[in-house]
């Protein structure tokens, strides 16, 4: 659907205000119900055995003794999850991380499960399985692995997209190239060259509720889900497909998600529930707990990355290079790609080459965390930007404003870009008075960019007349966020009726068409247009009834305000009906009113944003402390301000955690040391100044309000813009994240041993 | 194992319970009686989704057992609001949108009516201290600090 310019001068009537959201209530009162909130008749009990090992293969499960235990319904292993997935190697891959099938390919990785009538009988049983494992050498740093003589995590693994199929396997799965133009001559023709080197480390996305879910398979081949998940419709293809169930006959519901980020967009132990439900004949509930989140659900990858970027004395950047290895835990990956995507995506570059490799470690499987991958890429380049930036003499803003990517630009991963925000955001910025306040002592400024490409997808949306004129909306994308608020304010605008008179539901896989799951910052954006879409053809009926009720031609009727009118002066005594006047008839008019909308979303635009913050060092300890923080952000049309500025200031909240303290701690043993939120701290309302915002708003061209997804781009640019504010503090380039206090003291050191 | 005998006010309602000595409070609240409003984010104290208030004292419930709720007092998030009157601090994390996904927001209002409790005029850094002992991953703590000054003030005025 394309952008209606009508509406760029138009005052909107809903869209834009800033209401109370619909299950807000619900969520003050502690009536929401989330995964772990929901119960079934006859439940029982799930519980998952680990491997304790980073990898290892498993010779033998006994679970005889556990099977004996008097509770326990169930035990499972692999043999209970035959393999169905048909030669799909990425469901191979969903099948095995649920349940390892040959060999343990992380500290965490699920060997076993039992379903029993409590708790406590349940973490009995776990400890009388007996697995004899053969343990084998391991690999957890993305470097190490990355080498040929790194211990192989999987022998069937070779290198793909070289020019030669290599000979011998390797942990490197797959290797991307992108740009276009000619780094060497462009290298050639630069005055001055950085050229830098930069790790992060595994972080977690960190939301407060673990995988929960309620599973139910009925002895008529129907079952039933409930689960804390980011695509309902998407779980139940995995889980049908991984069960050898139908679709039609798996109903998935999706319960309020205490956040997910990324992390709930896969299957990790719902086919074990399903599995345990389906052995044991009764409900299973399974819940993980925080220390199984953190060793067994999807973090992100742990990062190496080379940057070269060249430029004239004046300023044009006339080549860019960088090389991106991304861990992916133990399966195949397109992580690196998609940072070797949108590494350079900010800037106009006529010369511009990034390579990305795949990495398997004996790490937990890599899943999506916020605009996955980009941080790590924007960390390098902005990184390097704010040193050539330094070499040239420029200005860091003046810098970034020379060479950002405009309207036309062909972007550095391919296509060319309609409007868009980075130009305006350093515009922003560089008026910002954040820009000019006064630093004290040891304290220093950064500022970053950060791009996201935002996506569309299959989307699917209900909207159903009351009688008594109230609107009930049917969305199938889940409500991370406050999603229900927009799509009520979007239908109210469309029909011209009250906020208050809609209400907007997540319905489950069997009450709606299929829709892809909330990620991609696309819940806003595509149910919108989904919900336009809806609301219009709910109108086309709504003139309809009109028009049998005056009894004139259809053709005579219009939609304004809320209200069908009869067009023309010979219908001058016919007063306005309002929808509630027409949905209050529709029994005798032709029965219920709704409209239905299924379409794929296309035309996602994309995002940018730049970030300012201020960081204080102490240059004793290595402490460091935020002082100020400002996200600009352009949000294409706004359609709930104040949830927007959540989706911004959580977004940097979670990229100041990654920046300055989180981190996955690897033993030598290739266990994980800090699965725990006490020893992998996440920021805490102490830790964090006020974050201000400014909303821009440049209309997406392919949206009939304009509307950009506003979710991810947020935590793209905090670990570049703090890493940038540190350095400018302590006057030494940090290039390795989280800085943390003992990173600080030795890059300190460092610099005074020369 | 024989099961504890427990009596106790909840919510200002006497309440009778059988748990086992190794259980927690917090599993008593959810799993037993049905007051699911306090969630597990953690299991070891780290969180606050699981706060409640035992005998005027801000606690996880996850720290304590079921069996030591005998003779107390103890203040859950389903009692919070007065009927159909929300507390003003419910009413103001609405109103800011202090919450995102909401498994944080009954620990966080369990916690900041405690803190108003006994501070009811904090400053912005009492706020973030008082509430550090809580986790919120999706909104960067900003509107939650509002919309807890802005409570604040609507309490001291009434």
């Amino acid at each position: 659907m394309n952008f209606d310019p009508r509406y760029s001068g138009r005052n909107f009537s809903s869209v834009g205000t800033r209401p109370i959201r619909p299950d807000g209530v619900d969520k003050v009162t502690g009536r929401a119900r989330y995964g772990a909130d929901f119960n079934m008749a006859g439940q029982l009990v799930g519980r998952v055995l680990r491997s304790p090992h980073a990898h290892a293969i498993i010779k033998k499960i006994d679970t005889s003794k556990a099977e004996k235990l008097a509770g326990v319904k169930a035990v499972i292993t692999a043999k209970d999850l035959p393999d169905l997935t048909d030669g799909d190697a990425a469901m191979y891959d969903i099948l095995d991380n649920s349940m390892a099938r040959k060999k343990a390919l992380y500290d965490g990785h699920a060997v076993a499960a039992v379903a029993a009538i409590d708790a406590r009988i349940a973490r009995q049983a776990l400890k009388l399985i007996e697995v004899d494992y053969e343990v084998l050498p391991h690999v957890t740093d993305v470097d190490e692995a990355a080498q040929h003589h790194a211990p192989l995590i999987n022998d069937q693994v070779f290198t793909e997209g070289l020019e030669e199929k290599p000979a011998k396997p390797s942990n490197v799965t797959k290797r991307t190239q992108f740009g276009h133009g000619d780094v060497h001559k462009g290298f050639a023709e630069a005055d001055f060259v950085v050229e830098r080197s930069f790790k992060t480390e595994q972080t977690h996305q960190g939301y407060i509720e673990p995988h929960a879910c309620v599973a139910s398979v009925n002895p008529d081949g129907t079952a039933e889900l409930w689960v804390c998940t980011q695509g309902h419709f998407v779980y139940r293809q995995h889980c049908a497909q991984l069960l050898g169930l139908e679709a039609s006959k798996l109903r998935v519901t999706s319960s309020e998600i205490g956040g997910g980020f990324g992390g709930k967009t896969h299957v990790w132990a719902e086919p074990v529930a399903l599995a345990l439900s389906r052995k044991a004949g009764r409900p299973v509930k399974l819940v993980m707990t925080r220390d199984e989140v953190f060793r067994a659900s999807g973090p992100t990858s742990a990062t190496s990355i080379d940057v070269r970027i060249g430029a004239r004395k004046d300023g044009t950047i006339t080549a860019a290079e960088a090389t991106l290895r991304y861990s992916c835990g133990p399966y195949a990956g397109s992580w690196a790609e998609i940072g070797a995507m949108t590494a350079f995506a900010c800037y106009r570059l006529e010369n511009v080459k990034t390579v990305g490799y795949e990495v398997l470690v004996n790490r937990p499987k890599t899943a999506a965390y916020r605009a996955p991958s980009a941080p790590m890429a924007a960390f390098a380049v902005e990184s390097s930007i704010d040193e050539l930036a330094k070499e040239l003499g420029m200005d860091a803003v003046d810098f970034r404003i020379k060479n950002a990517a405009q309207e036309g630009t062909r972007a550095s991963y391919g296509p060319v870009y309609g409007p868009i925000g980075i130009g305006p955001t350093l515009e922003a910025v560089k008026k910002h008075p954040h820009m000019k306040a006064p630093l004290k002592a040891n304290q220093g400024r950064g500022m970053a960019c950060g791009f996201w490409f935002n996506f569309g997808g299959q989307t699917c949306t209900d909207l159903n007349i009351g009688m008594d004129g109230t609107v009930s909306l049917a969305v199938g994308t889940v409500d991370v966020g406050g999603s229900r608020a927009s799509l009520s304010l979007v239908a109210a605008e469309e029909l011209g009726i009250d906020y208050g008179n809609v209400k907007a539901i997540v319905a489950d896989t069997s009450s709606l068409g299929y829709n892809d799951m909330t990620d991609g910052s696309r819940g806003t954006f595509s149910s919108s247009m989904a919900t336009i879409s809806a609301a219009r053809n709910a109108i086309k009926i709504l003139k309809d009834r009109a028009a049998q009720m005056w009894d004139i031609p259809v053709e005579d009727v219009t939609w304004e305000k809320g209200h069908a009118i009869a067009k023309g002066e010979k219908y001058g005594n016919l007063s306005p009906l309002s929808l509630k006047d027409i949905a209050a008839k529709s029994g005798t008019t032709g029965g219920p009113i709704a409209g239905h909308s299924e379409l794929v979303a296309d035309g996602a635009g994309v995002s940018f944003a730049t970030h300012i913050c201020d960081i204080e060092v102490d240059p004793e300890t290595g402490a460091t402390r935020v002082i100020r923080y400002t996200v600009v952000q352009d949000a294409g049309k706004a359609v709930h301000p104040t949830y927007v500025e959540g989706q911004y200031q959580g977004g940097a909240a979670q990229g100041i955690g990654w920046a300055l303290n989180e981190e996955y701690i690897y033993g030598k043993d290739g266990r994980l040391q800090n699965a725990g939120f006490l020893d992998y701290r996440i920021p805490v309302c102490s830790d964090l100044p006020m974050i201000d915002t400014q909303i821009l708003e440049i209309p997406n061209p392919n949206h009939p309000y304009g509307v950009r997804g506003v979710g991810e781009t947020s935590i793209v640019p905090p670990l570049a813009a703090i890493a940038n504010a540190v350095s400018n503090a302590v006057g030494v380039r940090m290039t390795h994240i989280p800085m943390s206090p003992p990173r600080i003291l030795a890059a300190l050191e460092a610099e005074r041993e020369g | 194992m024989a099961g504890v005998a427990v009596s106790t006010t909840i919510n200002g309602d006497a309440v009778e319970y059988l748990c086992q000595p190794d259980e927690t409070l917090l599993d008593v609240l959810r799993d037993r009686l049905g007051l699911t409003g306090a969630k597990e984010g953690c299991g070891t104290g780290d969180c606050g989704a699981c706060s409640v208030i035992v005998d005027g004292r801000l606690v996880c419930s996850c720290l304590v057992l079921g069996a030591e709720a005998e003779g107390r007092k103890v203040e859950t998030i389903e009692g919070m609001a007065h009927g159909d009157q929300l507390h003003p601090l419910q009413q103001k994390f609405l109103e800011h949108a202090a919450l995102q996904c909401g498994i944080c927001t009954p620990g966080f209002l369990i916690a900041a009516k405690d803190l108003l409790e006994k501070n009811p005029s904090p400053t912005e850094e009492e706020i973030r201290f008082g509430l550090a002992g809580n986790l919120c991953r999706c909104t960067g703590y900003d509107k939650i600090v509002r919309a807890v000054e802005d409570a604040a003030n609507v309490m001291k005025g009434a």
